[in-house]
């Protein structure tokens, strides 16, 4: 009886949603649609130029609207096309007709327009049908409870029963049933079928999809390699500064012992002392240099150890749950580790949180970490912050990174790289 | 007194067994890799063992893995290890066991020969000896903590000497105070620790212990 009753709540939701669906359809898409081709056609008079950018940027947001709730809803994924603009993109009007043009150019946008389209019309279709299949059979049931007396004179049809008589009233109820019998079954196959519908006409093309992997492959690209020439040249740095400049300063200082230890043993016992202290200070150097490029810990036990390590390091209680069955690749551990050790930075310089987890474990192909504080939220992404770093870090291995911090806390930062372990 | 020791760079090896023989130790082995040490941990009996964490073939951390597999064979065996940075992470592994005769130091510790050996010999003797800097962390750590014992400015630097490994009359002597003081701060500590009074060797250890798994 449960079951029922779930299946037909379920069933009643789908077609709620499918209600709004076609509303969505008829009058988002059929207003959208209108004014963007009417705002296209008016580009050559020079208006166009300043509403296209809007408009088409409502469409982008309409269609990336059904996205949302086509995976929130019924779990279809629609992949997002839109090529990004240019970081250096002018202000004012000059920059109005480069976007006008850029967004032109962009195939996404005349996919955009075409599923407008077969939205208001297929796709609405589909949409109203599966909320029409429960809504329909209320009509029946009401003509058989006694409405069927006003028509009386000329007959009403309900569906094909033509109602005249308390009889023909409840074949109309019993067809209603049935009608909702098979809405029970149908409107969440309906609903589905909308947004797949959706999907086959706002999704990208392989072409499309190829173009988009390659300009964030040529992005990811050149920040690994800027983020390799430069931390190579931090390394380079660090060497000829620190430990590299101790070693001679010792190498010099053994000298001046050689000459000294016999006119001045003395004044040689306080230079090997100098020597001995030196060569502690170039070690200290070295060890905070290898621990920056590779953590021995992560090199000895791998990433689960290496993060528990770290938390013991930290100033601020922190739990760690580690599930791995193995080891990722060397450079897929260093990227995570280092992640994790950006994020509990963060939480531990900026959050003013008591207490930080972390959560360690690998999955569907993919390794999934998440450092979660309770201090007061609020941290964005951007803006040279440390987040974005971890976000260049992950790019380079098609990881993502996601973070939830809203003002008051508590701010999770959830990280993904897909990789496979040995 | 027979050492075993275990280090895969020729140099350094060559330059603890110098350091060793000078100081009357009688070298059992001085090997370099890890199924090495085993063999030479299970047939020879030494008195204390001195072990690099990293050793070949892994080059990972086979040299403590062979010490912990050592001393599960036989508790409380004699392991002073030596390694190129220190975790609080490998210390606790060390001391999980509450057995005492652990040492978990720095290399650049044989810098300062007199005190390398005196960790050596502590640790032959059943004590412990902990890298400062070990302790260190897991001071500064604690103090940001809530305060969980109320340990007084006086009785943390007590505290940090003794997680080092150091008797009372070391203490004594670095701190410039009487033994009597020191013995006065350790039965504080002990109290605040909630340790009850039995043999004051292994309730050092286990105050290390108690502080470590705090954390």
């Amino acid at each position: 009886m449960d079951a029922i009753r779930g299946r037909i709540g379920s069933a009643l939701l789908a077609a709620w949603r499918g209600l709004l669906m076609s509303f969505a359809a008829l009058v988002g898409s059929c207003a959208l649609f209108s004014l963007a081709l009417v705002s296209i056609a008016m580009i050559p008079l020079g208006i166009g130029l300043l509403t296209t950018p809007y408009l088409l940027e409502a469409v982008r947001r309409h269609a990336n609207q059904r996205r949302l709730l086509a995976a929130t809803w019924s779990d279809v994924r629609i992949p997002v096309p839109y090529r990004p603009f240019p970081k250096d993109l002018r202000g004012g009007f000059l920059g109005q007709v480069e976007r006008t043009t850029l967004m032109l150019k962009d195939p996404a946008t005349w996919r955009d327009m075409r599923w407008m389209l077969v939205d208001m019309t297929a796709g609405y279709t589909v949409a109203v049908f599966g909320a029409a299949l429960l809504l329909y059979p209320v009509e029946g049931l009401v003509l058989a409870a006694g409405l069927w007396r006003v028509f009386t004179d000329d007959r009403y049809w309900y569906a094909f029963v033509p109602v005249d008589s308390q009889a023909t009233g409840l074949m109309a109820a019993a067809l209603g049933v049935a009608i909702f019998a098979v809405g029970v079954l149908l409107s969440e196959r309906l609903l589905r079928a909308h947004f797949v519908l959706a999907r086959a006409s706002l999704a990208p093309t392989e072409k499309q999809e190829l173009a988009l992997r390659i300009d964030r492959l040529t992005e990811t690209r050149h920040e690994a390699v800027d983020t390799a020439a430069s931390e190579l040249r931090r390394i380079e740095r660090d060497l000829h500064d620190g430990a590299q400049a101790r070693l001679v300063a010792m190498g010099m200082n053994l000298g001046t012992i050689e000459a000294l230890i016999e006119k001045d043993p003395a004044q040689a016992k306080k230079l090997l002392s100098m020597a001995r202290e030196s060569s502690a200070e170039a070690l200290t150097e070295l060890r905070d240099l290898v621990r920056g490029i590779h953590p021995p810990v992560l090199a000895e036990r791998g990433l689960g150890d290496a993060v528990k390590a770290l938390a013991l390091r930290l100033p601020i209680a922190c739990d760690v749950d580690v599930e791995l069955a193995g080891r990722a690749e060397a450079p897929v551990e260093s990227a995570a580790y280092f992640a994790i050790s950006e994020a509990l930075t963060n939480a531990a310089k900026h959050s003013g949180a008591e207490r930080i987890w972390v959560d360690l474990r690998h999955g569907e192909g993919a390794l999934r970490f998440s450092v979660t504080d309770d201090g007061r939220g609020g941290a964005t992404v951007g803006g040279g912050s440390g987040l974005s770093g971890i976000e260049r870090r992950l790019g380079t291995f098609d990881g993502v990174m996601a973070v939830s911090s809203p003002a008051g806390g508590p701010t999770m930062v959830t990280m993904e790289i897909p990789c496979e372990l040995s | 007194m027979r050492v075993v020791l275990a280090e895969d760079l020729f140099l350094l090896r060559d330059g603890l067994v110098r350091m060793l023989e000078a100081y009357d130790f009688e070298i059992a082995a001085a090997v370099e890799t890890g199924p090495e040490l085993s063999k030479a941990l299970a047939e020879l009996e030494p008195d204390v063992a001195v072990v690099d964490v990293r050793l070949p073939p892994s080059h990972t951390d086979e040299g403590l893995q062979c010490a912990l597999a050592a001393r599960r064979a036989r508790p409380g065996l004699p392991v002073l290890v030596l390694s190129q940075h220190v975790e609080q992470l490998y210390a606790r592994e060390l001391l999980a066991d509450g057995n005492g005769g652990i040492g978990y130091l720095l290399k650049d510790r044989v810098f300062d020969a007199d005190q390398f050996i005196d960790a050596v010999r502590r640790v032959a003797a059943g004590g412990t000896a902990m890298d400062p800097q070990v302790i260190s962390q897991l001071l500064t750590r604690r103090s940001q903590d809530k305060p969980m014992v109320g340990l007084t400015p006086r009785e943390r630097e007590v505290m940090e000497l003794m997680a080092q490994g150091r008797s009372n009359a070391a203490i004594a002597s670095q701190m410039v105070i009487t033994e009597r003081a020191v013995a006065k701060h350790t039965s504080n500590i002990f109290g605040k620790l909630g340790l009850p009074p039995s043999d004051d060797d292994n309730r050092r250890v286990l105050a290390v212990l108690a502080y470590l798994d705090r954390g």
